[in-house]
């Protein structure tokens, strides 16, 4: 099948790459450039497990192209601890208040509140975090540990 | 002496999880992998023709096209899984009818219900599969469809299968006491048909599993996403004819489990014969369609049951005969069914009692247990019908709660029956009372009543329902840990539970620090893995903390004394007259003259520096086997608070409550996790989802956009009150915690939708109590009133 060149920046990487121009954007981060942090939980746009930033906003990558991806700037889990391997403030915040359980869809809510939290910079009521995060869906921790988490995140960033 | 156990202990899992480090099956990449793809029927009940593959062959990068011909005489079919059968002495009280009835791996000339597996396509990738899953063409012929139980056990249904003469799968009877008297004696007899609808546990992570066979020394290595790692290398052993001990099942990280992974599905067989049969690495993940519609789902159970009341509000007798709607196969025995029968009179002391299921076939995809299995369904009916108690005898439902409690002076109580692992079942210990009475302190009973006064007045619905629960947790037959002394120093604890999200790196972690005097992070804990210890079970049936918890804590302790004993003989000091703390062993009375874990290890070795003493074997570990006597009985008490929209239909959950009892805490944070969790899925179930098939047996239900999961607009955080009655039934008294949250919430709920309506007689007796159904009721209601 043909393929098409792909110029994407990745956390902070320059990566071109020739790949068909069927795959998901999910796929090309996990099978091609081995990025297996973002998780597809339902591949339809629904879970936002699979949530990464293009250009600094928040998309599903199960529902976008890699070949649109292309000349972006794209943020996954893996670029969000510090250079010493160090938590930043929304995981250190997660890993305090056990707003995580099996952990499979914690990628796609660090990244949504990475945005969520870079724009909004002062503390939101708890309604607005709820809101920020209703498009992740959690099985496990029925959610009040994240909005926990979100807070705190929100004390360690000051 | 405890001193991590009890504490809120951070996560060990947390780092690699929250980095991106966590390695889930579909994360895995293996050199010469290939991908496979499903073929999936689409019929809810037809016979196959033909099967035309050639086309799909052709297909660029597809490798093989497998059927089920492919499989005959390489792959058995499943038999029952023999773990779930029924030991000899319940089967002699309950007489049980139970048809076999196992599932093939692919469909051969007919298929039971949409989503059942026909076809697989192995492809260079997973594009090139699906591609090759197109040109696959299928002549089906239709057939009748049956989709209703009650239909389904009607003489003149279609039958199923047809082996089985009719679609009535299993049968059974538990009868205590002399129920007909207690009918006679009744001042009323309330009857209800009660109906808790099937819901998908729908973990975030779909299903997968991905197989390697190395031909030079015959090993099969399988990575799944499953419960039960141990389960699935028992049945590849079986039904592919493999040396058990040549093949490892490991569980990676799994992102959720909740029942539906507790079973062993056809793609954990096949997938790996298929590796073994092209020598090369193979790996197949579920996409989230193919989970709605193949991963099995659960509940499901229609109870008519009549209610024996004096009328001072006590219960003299119950009586119920259910339906379990399992979908086109059962590989289960009387699993959830079972568990109904055995909790549903619950915290109340009901001497007469009867009670009959059924477990019916229909073309639907088969049922398995989910967190709660048959538990929320049995408290639904149980804790409905205190509320039409009350409702009849114009009493508050808490005080028909009161007036019915089993007390604490009665227990330990015997209930008169067998426990599914064949013992009597007898709750040990428990405040039930004490429990409703902390959930109304919490709650502000009296003000509430006050408020809701207030609120309607301004045209405010608001209500309170409470529910109730009891649970048989951590079931047995057995669980095993491995403690070892590392040459680092360093503790190591292998068991066979495999966690999916319970925390069990921290939580047994914890209980070996406390052993050895060390903190947890001087302590790793793996699971998951078969190759770590011979035996193992798994993480289900809130039994991971009461089985591997007390595994580890005894053999912790084994291991303690033997290194006290080498230690001995290094310091020549009576094992006796030695302390194990900070890593360090000494003199009692001489702190400072001490030898290190690490020298200890050392010294465990064989050969001529062996310090080990005579008569013991050489080496820093052991092995227990836990072997629960039976179930622990965990408790608690749910209490909602709702508002409900009379305009709409909508109902809001202002306040949620849950008092519970799991005995010993071992991390309180980890619990508490444990609850809210369970009540977000328990609100899910009363009010959100619902598997739905129409008479054609199609999925309506069959994506996020029609089964809605609830997120985090629709969970309220949950106030708890905590009791701690510890089990004598484990060395820690532990009892589980897993399921308890999700088993209240539908009752709870509905009640409190019921109550905040009063007057208006409401009658929530089937779930998800949706805008739309619950518009209708009000509707019928006003209706009934206006004539």
């Amino acid at each position: 099948m043909k393929e098409t060149l792909v110029k994407v920046t990745i956390n902070g990487k320059e990566v071109a790459k020739e790949i068909e121009s069927r795959w998901l954007l999910s796929d090309f981060l996990r099978d091609n450039l081995g990025l297996t942090g973002t998780h597809v939980g339902c591949e339809h746009g629904v879970c936002g497990a699979c949530t990464v930033l293009i250009n600094g906003e928040p998309v599903r990558s199960c529902l976008m192209l890699a070949v649109q991806a292309d000349g972006c700037q794209v943020e996954t889990v893996e670029s969000l601890a510090r250079a010493d391997g160090s938590f930043n403030h929304i995981q250190q915040a997660f890993a305090n208040n056990h707003a995580l359980q099996c952990g499979f869809c914690t990628p796609g809510f660090l990244m949504s509140l990475k945005s969520f939290m870079e724009n909004n910079p002062t503390l939101p009521t708890d309604e607005e975090i709820r809101e920020a995060i209703s498009g992740n869906l959690c099985r496990c921790t029925g959610y009040s540990n994240i909005i926990k988490a979100v807070k705190e995140a929100y004390a360690l960033n000051c | 002496m405890a001193q991590y156990v009890g504490q809120n202990v951070k996560r060990k899992e947390d780092y690699r999880l929250l980095t991106g480090n966590g390695r889930f099956v579909g994360d895995i990449r293996l050199d010469n992998m290939a991908e496979a793809a499903i073929l999936r029927s689409s019929y809810g009940h037809a016979l196959i023709k033909s099967i035309d593959t050639s086309k799909a062959k052709d297909c660029e990068g597809v490798i093989d096209v497998i059927t089920a011909a492919d499989l005959e005489g390489k792959v058995q079919p499943f038999t029952e899984f023999v773990e779930f059968t029924l030991p000899p002495n319940l089967e002699k009280d309950i007489k049980p009818i139970i048809k076999k009835n196992p599932e093939p791996m692919l469909a051969k000339d007919r298929v039971t219900f949409v989503g059942q597996a026909i076809a697989i396509v192995i492809a260079e990738n997973r594009y090139a599969a699906e591609d090759a899953i197109g040109l696959i063409k299928i002549e089906f012929e239709p057939l009748p469809v049956v989709t209703d139980p009650y239909e389904s056990v009607k003489a003149e249904s279609t039958v199923i299968h047809q082996d089985l003469q009719n679609n009535i799968q299993s049968h059974f009877e538990v009868s205590v006491g002399d129920v007909e008297k207690a009918f006679n004696q009744a001042d009323h007899v309330i009857r209800a048909r009660i109906k808790t609808p099937r819901v998908s546990g729908n973990p975030l992570e779909t299903r997968g599993v991905v197989a390697e066979y190395e031909e030079r020394t015959q090993q099969l290595q399988v990575w799944s996403s499953t419960q039960v790692p141990y389960m699935v290398r028992s049945y590849l052993s079986k039904l592919v004819g493999l040396v058990e001990n040549n093949i490892r099942v490991v569980a990676p990280d799994v992102g959720g489990g909740f029942g539906p992974k507790c079973a062993v599905y056809p793609e954990e067989i096949v997938i790996p014969y298929l590796s073994t049969k092209y020598k090369r690495p193979i790996k197949w993940i579920e996409d989230r369609l193919e989970h709605m519609q193949s991963t099995r789902h659960s509940r499901d159970q229609v109870h008519d049951v009549e209610v024996a009341v004096k009328n001072d509000g006590t219960i003299l007798g119950l009586k119920d005969h259910f339906l379990l709607d399992n979908g086109a196969h059962n590989s289960f025995a009387l699993c959830c069914a079972y568990n109904s029968a055995a909790h549903l009179r619950g915290m109340y002391r009901i001497p007469n009692y009867d009670i009959t299921g059924q477990i019916v076939l229909t073309n639907k995809t088969p049922n398995v247990p989910y967190r709660g299995a048959g538990r929320p369904e049995a408290v639904f009916v149980m804790d409905r019908l205190i509320y039409m108690i009350a409702e009849k005898l114009n009493m508050d439902p808490v005080d028909v709660s009161f007036k019915n409690f089993i007390t604490p002076e009665e227990m330990p109580y015997d209930t008169d029956l067998f426990y599914r692992d064949g013992a009597n079942m007898v709750l040990e210990n428990g405040d039930y009372p004490g429990s409703l009475k902390q959930a109304m302190k919490i709650v502000g009973y009296e003000q509430f009543r006050e408020q809701q006064k207030e609120a309607r007045e301004k045209g405010k619905y608001l209500g309170i329902g409470f529910s109730s629960y009891i649970e048989g947790t951590g079931i047995g037959p057995h669980e095993g840990a491995v403690v070892r002394l590392d040459s680092s120093g360093h503790i190591l604890a292998f068991v066979g539970s495999s966690p999916h999200g319970q925390s069990h790196e921290t939580t047994l972690a914890q209980i070996c620090a406390d052993e050895f005097g060390v903190s947890p992070d001087q302590v790793t804990v793996k699971a998951g893995d078969t190759s770590l210890l011979p035996y193992g079970v798994g993480t289900f049936a809130s039994r991971g903390a009461v089985t591997a918890g007390s595994a580890v804590h005894v053999a912790s302790k084994k291991l303690k004394e033997k290194l006290l004993a080498i230690a001995g003989e290094m310091l020549e000091v009576a094992a006796s007259d030695l302390e194990l703390q900070n890593g360090k062993v000494y003199p009692k009375a001489m702190p400072t003259r001490f030898v290190t874990l690490q020298e200890i290890a050392l010294a465990a070795k064989p050969g001529p520096r062996c310090k080990v003493p005579e008569g013991m074997e050489p080496g820093a570990s052991a092995t227990h086997y836990f072997v629960p006597p039976t179930v622990t009985f965990s408790s608690g008490f749910h209490t909602a608070v709702v508002e409900v929209d009379k305009d709409t239909g909508f109902v809001e959950i202002l306040r949620y409550i849950v008092v519970h009892d799991c005995g010993r805490v071992l991390n309180p944070m980890i619990v508490d996790g444990q609850i809210q969790g369970g009540v977000a899925q328990g609100i899910g179930g009363a009010l959100y989802e619902e598997i739905i098939y129409d008479e054609n047996g199609q999925l309506v239900t069959g994506t996020y956009m029609d089964y809605l999961l609830p997120t985090a607009m629709e969970v309220p955080v949950v106030e708890m009150g905590h009791q701690e009655f510890l089990s004598p039934r484990n060395p820690m008294g532990i009892k589980g915690v897993g399921e308890g949250g999700a088993i209240g919430p539908p009752a709870a709920i509905a009640n409190a939708v019921c109550d905040a309506l009063k007057p208006m007689k409401i009658e929530i007796n089937t779930l998800p109590v949706s805008p739309n159904k619950l518009r209708s009721l009000i509707e019928e209601a006003e209706l009934q009133e206006m004539h």
